[in-house]
């Protein structure tokens, strides 16, 4: 057998090849969606020049392509951005911690995170009626108001918030906790001390990529009847109000060809511009956090 | 996970009571929100189906619900979600799961560093840019070798494909990870090359997470509003067998963007096509939840095997 001398069969030659060929077929496809996104960004990117100005952003909506602005809708998605902070933060933090740190594993916790997991996974047009029939029909926040659409896209992230704070709180080492039981810490105490602040970098990062996914809602904005077009900046939490994926969805179906491909343009890269900063600031924190660790 | 509490401080016994119940209230809202969402959809699909039978509803085959003659037939509703379903799985399905092969088998360390979060960009992009892009970019470019209608099946399939390429690859290949290396090296010592063992050996002991994936990703293309709202139209077709390319060709309405259209109009109060909505709504929300559980059970499965 020694002396044999192994000699490139066919059959090895056909399956290298094979394998190589698959090798890239894999990679091309890797690429079609990344290269695929890139074409298009740099179409529109290339589109909105000379729409995207500083008057585009301090005006109101136009009839007139030209004079048309984007103002009503970035404050009005900011405010909602903000409200809904506010909602889901303390509320998916609370139920983070106590899936991760107070609930066994029973039957009512398992119940709770398959629930969690399929509410993720509802429709977010579904969740547009929920929030028609519920904080606009049974509570009466009112149609399109800033009140009614935070509540509805609240809810609607509020499991993507809840899973991120839960794998935030799952890192911390349980060699801390503890050593904060051993110091004669109460449970609580632990938490607030120990868990909370080690997994705060955590659930920070997730909960602001919730929000950038918040920002891009459409649907449930339409479904609780968000007016398409605002001409002023919302001033209060009844205020109708307006948000940017709304206004680019109105402007879209714009026959003119300059709004179809100035104004929607200059929009949807003003869209994109706010979501990869809420999205870097996210990445910071992250990167900041593993530094320290 | 419980932890003995040594403390005798009733006061700090109490405050951790209290905490502990204010939290459990937050993870039982998640289960309240499911419950509103079902009333919400039950209570005005009830009234709904008392005007309009159950029956009509589920076999009529013409969906008008604002102009005369109104009919309220869901059949072409359903058709159109599933043509964008079927054109957005031929999309995603193969290039997911070759990209889940890709980064769990042949990517760098390094390589996959760069590719996984640039892939999770296409699920972080507004569905609503992603409809005008299939509507001014991708329909023009189309129309250039193929008779397509302005509004048309084909663009948002795509589009709709594209958006949920990273559900299929990375939850196949935390799948793929999870195979364990010792069934790997056995195929390896055998002999076999790097493409038998990921398609021979990987792919089909990663099978029911890859089949979850799947599942889960159809289930967004369904519910995807946006997309087909914007790119496929507003017009309800029932599926014509004899002319398959037609249906990807023109105009389709799904069920999401027949809600998107009632939504639009200035129908606000208690009229037939107002309830409609929620009659859609609660199809949907079957049709979606029952495949998310189906994929949550799928996925379970596999969770327990390699353990």
């Amino acid at each position: 057998m020694a002396t044999d001398t192994p000699t490139e069969t066919d059959f090895g030659q056909v399956s290298r090849t094979k394998d190589v060929a698959f090798r890239l077929l894999a990679l091309g496809a890797t690429l079609i969606g990344i290269v695929s996104l890139a074409a298009l960004l740099a179409n529109v990117a290339v589109d909105a020049v000379g729409w995207l100005n500083w008057g585009f952003l301090t005006s109101p909506p136009h009839p007139d392509p030209y004079e048309a602005g984007f103002l009503p809708a970035l404050v009005g998605s900011i405010a909602i951005m903000l409200l809904i902070a506010l909602i889901t933060f303390p509320v998916g933090v609370g139920a983070a911690v106590y899936l991760e740190e107070y609930a066994d594993d029973g039957l009512l916790t398992r119940f709770i995170q398959l629930n969690i997991a399929n509410l993720a996974g509802v429709p977010s047009v579904v969740y547009g009626l929920l929030g028609l029939g519920l904080f606009v029909g049974l509570l009466g926040f009112g149609y399109g108001t800033v009140l009614a659409a935070a509540f509805t896209v609240a809810l609607l992230i509020l499991p993507i918030v809840i899973i991120s704070a839960q794998e935030a709180i799952r890192a911390v080492p349980d060699s801390q906790r503890q050593a904060s039981y051993g110091m004669g810490a109460t449970k609580w105490q632990t938490i607030r001390n120990v868990v909370l602040p080690r997994a705060m970098p955590g659930i920070m990062t997730g909960t602001i990529l919730a929000l950038g996914r918040a920002i891009g809602e459409t649907a449930p904005l339409i479904m609780i009847a968000a007016p398409t077009t605002v001409f002023g900046i919302p001033n209060s939490l009844e205020s109708k109000v307006s948000a940017m994926p709304l206004q680019i969805y109105t402007w879209a179906s714009y026959p003119e060809t300059e709004f179809q491909y100035g104004v929607v343009a200059a929009g949807v890269v003003t869209l994109l511009v706010v979501l990869l900063t809420i999205n870097s600031i996210a990445i910071v924190i992250r990167n900041r956090y593993q530094q320290r660790t | 996970m419980s932890q003995p509490d040594f403390s005798h401080d009733g006061i700090r016994t109490a405050r951790g009571k209290a905490f502990r119940y204010l939290f459990m209230l937050c993870a039982l809202l998640s289960i309240l929100t499911t419950v509103a969402i079902i009333l919400t959809l039950l209570v005005d699909a009830v009234d709904f189906f008392a005007e309009v039978s159950l029956g009509e509803f589920l076999t009529g085959t013409r969906w008008s619900p604002t102009n005369e003659p109104v009919a309220f037939g869901v059949l072409p509703l359903i058709s159109g979600t599933l043509v964008i379903t079927v054109g957005s799985a031929l999309v995603a399905l193969p290039i997911g799961l070759l990209t889940a092969i890709y980064l769990s088998e042949y990517a760098s360390e390094r390589r996959r560093a760069y590719l996984k979060p640039a892939l999770e960009v296409l699920a972080g992009v507004p569905t609503v840019v992603y409809g005008y892009f299939a509507l001014v970019y991708v329909t023009p470019a189309l129309d250039t070798f193929l008779p397509l209608s302005t509004f048309n099946a084909l663009s948002a399939s795509i589009m709709v494909g594209i958006m949920i390429i990273p559900m299929v690859s990375s939850i196949s290949e935390d799948a793929m990870s999870a195979v364990p290396d010792s069934l790997r090296q056995a195929s390896y010592g055998l002999g076999a090359t790097k493409f038998t063992v990921s398609t021979s050996v990987v792919v089909p002991a990663a099978v029911s997470g890859i089949f979850s994936s799947f599942i889960l990703a159809l289930s967004r293309a369904i519910g995807e509003t946006m997309i087909v709202a914007i790119a496929a139209g507003q017009t309800p077709r029932l599926i014509d067998v004899t002319d398959p390319a037609g249906l990807f060709l023109n105009s389709i309405q799904t069920m999401t963007a027949a809600m998107v259209q009632i939504g639009t109009g200035d129908i606000v109060g208690q009229g037939e096509a107002y309830k409609s909505l929620f009659a859609v709504g609660l199809t949907l929300f079957v049709i979606t939840f029952a495949m998310n559980l189906v994929s949550e059970l799928v996925a379970s499965r596999y969770r327990e095997e390699y353990r």
